[in-house]
């Protein structure tokens, strides 16, 4: 028995998984928005020289039978799209000029 | 000085000539007088897309739409025969909304054997027939064949559900919609059935949100921080024109020729986009969708980037040219503001790289959608001053020139019936 949220090859981001392993671009989105720019700077840099491997990982598998370690793990590079806007972009959590604007997702395929 | 060629009147507003080329007034989108026109003259007169067949999977299934603008919620429901129809979302005894979940004001969807009111458990059957009425007896003389559910016109042209609120109207869907949309007739929406739904709430007229999304001469300089810096440059200094615009009726549209993203320089495109072979126009490696139809890519462009269909009052299908589209819906709410839908369509995903390049998109897509809405609010703000109030439109923004005037006919059209009387 182990505790580990992510499959055994990716041990090493373990620590972003509680907060990143997220369902929903929603949560993903307030996620970031409640975040640090160095929070986000250290989980881009752990995870981006990965990302390939990660993606790989999970194609190893049909999209719509994610064993549960590497669905968390696809949900991790969902939220690494999501933060890349922030650094490699916006440098900062908002996107520039957008101030308080906020557009929902309402709706989103499943995984 | 342009780069493309333009029609032989020198310009593509000149090619209109009803357009004329004068500073335009905003006052169509500022005025509360004007929006209260718009509820009759338009949204009760127009076809309007409420949906697509995919939201109506099987027999039972419905959704409701709120028409705020009308003052009107449509239910939309699959048949029994697997057809579509559309009811006005009101219970024939009291008058209670039909269909609705916690809410009165939000919509609802889902999947029933038939429509029951909360209020007094009134029953409807799919086809809006009136099927029970508790304690019919104490009635009098009620037959039940009088108080089915008032039908809406409702027609599907490519997938996309239309409603007419009009008792008549005075077109049908077709023939409304006119040679250029339909001319789309073919292209594979059905296949696209993976899809994001995003919703807004915006400080700003309709019409103005629909102008943002109808011009691309904003794109290098509101959107300038969305690049790498050597990217925003390049597109600032070289400016937006579009290869083709084209009025038809009430509609119109805009065609753009492409950028290869991955034949530019690296430094020209965030690292994520490489990792993901995606980004604002969409996946790099498009699903492969053989023949086209006619009405696509007008101008023939090569590369081509995308078509945006306007399609009056308040609809766009926007279709790149990598394999996937957009629908946006604009829905008053007030004279200054409205209900924003987005809708991001893709040929579902086969495997996680696929999927991974879709969510890059639609991330990107809310990104820039951030920055438009924030700007609109400005906008608004600032033409309710009445400090100025006419402006100049270029060439490039033919199709917003349009928009208003489209509106303004409408209205016209609509005070001169009703004033003869």
């Amino acid at each position: 028995m182990t505790d580990r949220l992510l499959p055994a090859g990716f041990a090493e981001l373990e620590p972003f998984a509680g907060t990143w392993c997220l369902a929903t671009e929603t949560e993903r989105y307030a996620r970031r928005m409640a975040s640090s720019m160095e929070e986000m700077r250290t989980f881009y840099d752990a995870f981006f020289p990965r990302l390939e491997e990660a993606v790989a990982h999970c194609d190893t598998f049909p999209l719509d039978a994610l064993p549960e370690d590497a669905r968390r793990l696809l949900q991790l590079v969902y939220s690494l799209v999501m933060v890349s806007m922030s650094i490699e972009i916006f440098h900062q959590p908002k996107a520039v000029d957008a101030a308080d604007a906020e557009i929902e997702r309402v709706r989103e395929p499943v995984p | 000085m342009s780069r493309l060629p333009k029609p032989p009147e020198g310009s593509w507003t000149e090619h209109y000539p009803e357009l004329g080329t004068a500073p335009v007034s905003y006052e169509d989108s500022i005025s509360p007088e004007f929006y209260e026109l718009e509820r009759e003259a338009i949204f009760r007169r127009a076809w309007l897309n409420v949906g697509r067949v995919e939201q109506l999977p099987r027999k039972g299934s419905y959704f409701t739409k709120e028409v705020r603008v009308a003052r009107t919620s449509v239910v939309v429901v699959r048949d029994g025969g697997g057809g579509v129809r559309a009811f006005f979302n009101v219970c024939r005894h009291r008058g209670n909304k039909l269909v609705w979940d916690e809410f009165p004001g939000e919509e609802t969807s889902g999947f029933c054997r038939q429509f029951t009111c909360k209020y007094h458990g009134w029953r409807y059957g799919l086809d809006g027939a009136l099927n029970f009425v508790q304690q019919e007896g104490e009635f009098f003389d009620l037959d039940k064949e009088d108080f089915g559910l008032v039908p809406v016109h409702c027609e599907v042209w490519a997938g996309f559900i239309f409603v007419n609120l009009a008792r008549e109207p005075e077109q049908s869907l077709h023939d409304f919609l006119g040679p250029m949309v339909t001319a789309l007739d073919g292209y594979p929406f059905d296949k696209m059935t993976e899809r994001f739904y995003y919703r807004a709430e915006v400080g700003a007229n309709w019409k103005l949100y629909m102008d943002a999304f109808q011009e691309f001469y904003h794109a290098p300089v509101l959107h300038a921080k969305q690049t790498p810096a050597k990217f925003s440059t390049a597109a600032q200094q070289s400016g937006f024109e579009a290869p083709h615009y084209q009025l038809d009726g009430p509609h119109r549209l805009v065609s753009t020729s492409g950028i290869v993203a991955w034949e530019l320089a690296s430094d020209m495109r965030k690292p994520m986009e490489d990792i993901t072979r995606s980004g604002l126009f969409g996946p790099w490696d498009g699903p492969e969708l053989g023949e086209m139809p006619p009405g696509l890519n007008p101008a023939g462009c090569d590369p081509w980037g995308l078509d945006s269909f306007q399609l009056w009052p308040n609809f766009v299908i926007l279709i790149w040219s990598g394999g996937w589209y957009l629908t946006y819906q604009y829905w008053p709410t007030s004279y200054n503001t409205h209900t924003f839908e987005g809708n991001l369509y893709f040929v579902p995903a086969r495997n996680a790289r696929e999927r991974v390049a879709h969510e890059m998109a639609a991330v990107t897509f809310k990104e820039y959608g951030l920055q438009d809405g924030n700007t609109l609010e400005a906008t608004q703000m600032s033409l309710e001053s009445r400090a100025v109030t006419h402006f100049p439109l270029n060439d490039q923004e033919i199709l917003c020139r349009h928009l208003h005037k489209v509106a303004a006919d409408w209205v016209e059209d609509y005070k001169k019936n009703h004033t003869e009387v």
